[in-house]
């Protein structure tokens, strides 16, 4: 019955009005700041192709578990993917709440970006349609991950971005989760702020160049190492389907 | 000093928009007038020449001129700015676009009924001191230290112009939000001792999606604001506080 009154007319029995605003704004930065600090995680690792094959062949199989189990196991890998599309589900859906979603909100939204000439305005927009995509472009990217782990290594990966063709999904979407996981990380410290910070404009002029050279830096990174693996994967394209074992040879079909 | 320097001469462009949305025969459109530039112009100086010398039927707020009042804030160029301190040699390609603000109700051209939203934005934030007493206005209020006296007068500095409001996006797209003044009046009355509302009690004021947790923090608020009201630290402030509530 106490949710039927509340259901209808938005105040308990008592009354007052939920906490559940409260808690779903908690929920809304705690699962940005768990994804964005994942992504910046997520680039370094899959950047490890830069330092080579081995390096990144080494560094997979450390998150099939090789720390804490005899032999690599792929699903360790499905296991952390469900978590993270897990909370990516729930960011997504709390987000969605600060969408514009009538034509006028989205115009009103477009016309003031335009003319009031406020960055933090304009990349509320960027965040909002990046995000908007990544409903699509990420679901995709965490769908692989979630159903063919065992399918991540220099070549297992090379070959998907570049004989599969998945370079284009990724291209797109490494800008986007990019900005919008910095962007985000910059607005929680915008919303929340610091109970002891002595100056927060200072500490806003701060971040706000943090902000720009991490999207800078990550870019630079992300970019490169997309690069690497398609020309891995180029160099690799006659060979579709063999797997790499480090240093002392190759090993064919599709699992190691 | 010379021509130039005191910018004498400089013929200003100004694009107005002139409306009135209670004549059904009036529709929306940009009227423009030149005027000559004098030294120190401001928008008030400007929007007064051209009502007395090129439209009597121009439609605009004034009252102090010194940025005191809060009845004289527009769109400038898309910007919300108090006319009365916004100079026309800000401008130097001498094309001025003034827009009436958005988010209030419009009167006509410039005008825009900010006392509307204020009132209803005061009634819903109880902006008055609550008590379990009654006062005794007969004896001295209770002492209060300067420090935290300061505290308080430092967000009553508020003008209630209506700028933050006008240059938020989120309170453009839902007019429900209690928007930056809102919430700047409630952390005014949290910090102030005469007050004896809780946290619980301030949550049912502004605990919900058209209050603090509404706003996106786009900051559009501190950045226009003209009393350099410490907004991005008062509403993180009044959202730590809020989003405690269990």
């Amino acid at each position: 019955m106490r949710d039927y009154i509340y259901g209808y007319f938005g105040i308990s029995v008592e009354g007052r009005r939920s906490s559940k605003p409260a808690l779903l704004d908690r929920l809304q930065s705690i699962s940005g700041l768990i994804l964005a600090l994942f992504i910046v995680g997520h680039i370094f690792f899959t950047s490890s192709i830069l330092l080579g094959k081995d390096a990144m062949y080494a560094e997979t199989k450390l998150f099939e578990g090789t720390a804490f189990l005899d032999k690599p196991q792929p699903i360790v890998v499905s296991f952390a993917v469900l978590i993270i599309f897990s909370i990516f589900i729930l960011h997504a859906a709390l987000a969605m709440r600060k969408f514009p979603v009538r034509y006028r909100e989205y115009r009103v939204l477009y016309t003031h970006a335009a003319t009031l000439s406020h960055l933090e305005t304009k990349l509320w927009i960027v965040q909002a349609l990046s995000g908007f995509l990544m409903f699509f472009l990420a679901s995709v990217h965490l769908y692989l991950m979630l159903t063919i782990p065992d399918k991540i290594g220099p070549y297992a990966s090379s070959d998907r971005i570049y004989s599969d063709r998945m370079w284009i999904l990724y291209a797109l979407l490494m800008i986007m989760v990019i900005v919008h996981a910095m962007v985000g990380l910059y607005r929680l410290y915008l919303k929340w702020g610091i109970a002891s910070d002595p100056n927060p404009r200072r500490s806003r002029k701060v971040l706000k160049m943090v902000m720009i050279t991490a999207i800078l830096l990550l870019s630079v990174l992300g970019y490169s190492a997309l690069a690497t693996y398609m020309r891995i994967g180029y160099e690799h394209r006659e060979s579709y389907g063999e797997r790499y074992l480090p240093g002392n040879g190759i090993v064919k079909g599709d699992m190691e | 000093m010379s021509e130039k320097e005191i910018g004498k001469g400089r013929t200003l462009t100004f694009e107005i928009l002139k409306y009135t949305p209670s004549d059904p025969e009036s529709k929306p459109h940009f009227a423009t007038y030149r005027l000559e530039e004098t030294p120190g112009m401001t928008l008030f100086i400007a929007l007064n020449m051209i009502r007395e010398e090129q439209d009597p039927d121009l439609s605009f707020d004034f009252v102090c001129r010194a940025g005191i009042c809060g009845s004289c804030g527009m769109m400038v160029n898309g910007k919300p700015l108090l006319a009365c301190r916004t100079l026309t040699k800000d401008y130097p390609k001498g094309v001025i676009r003034l827009m009436p603000m958005p988010a209030f109700e419009l009167l006509k051209d410039l005008s825009v009924n900010t006392g509307r939203w204020m009132n209803g934005m005061s009634k819903r934030v109880e902006s008055w001191i609550h008590r379990s007493k009654e006062r005794d206005i007969s004896v001295l209020e209770e002492r209060v230290e300067p420090e935290i006296a300061e505290r308080t007068f430092e967000l009553d500095r508020c003008i209630e112009c209506g700028i933050c409001v006008a240059s938020c996006a989120t309170a453009l797209m839902r007019h429900d939000f209690v928007g930056a003044v809102g919430l700047n009046r409630i952390a005014r009355f949290y910090v102030d001792p005469h007050d004896e509302r809780s946290d619980e009690d301030f949550y049912e004021l502004i605990g919900d999606d058209n209050g603090i947790f509404g706003c996106m923090a786009l900051m559009a608020c501190e950045d226009h604001c003209p009393k350099k009201l410490p907004l991005q630290e008062k509403i993180a402030f009044m959202r730590r506080k809020m989003a405690s509530i269990k």
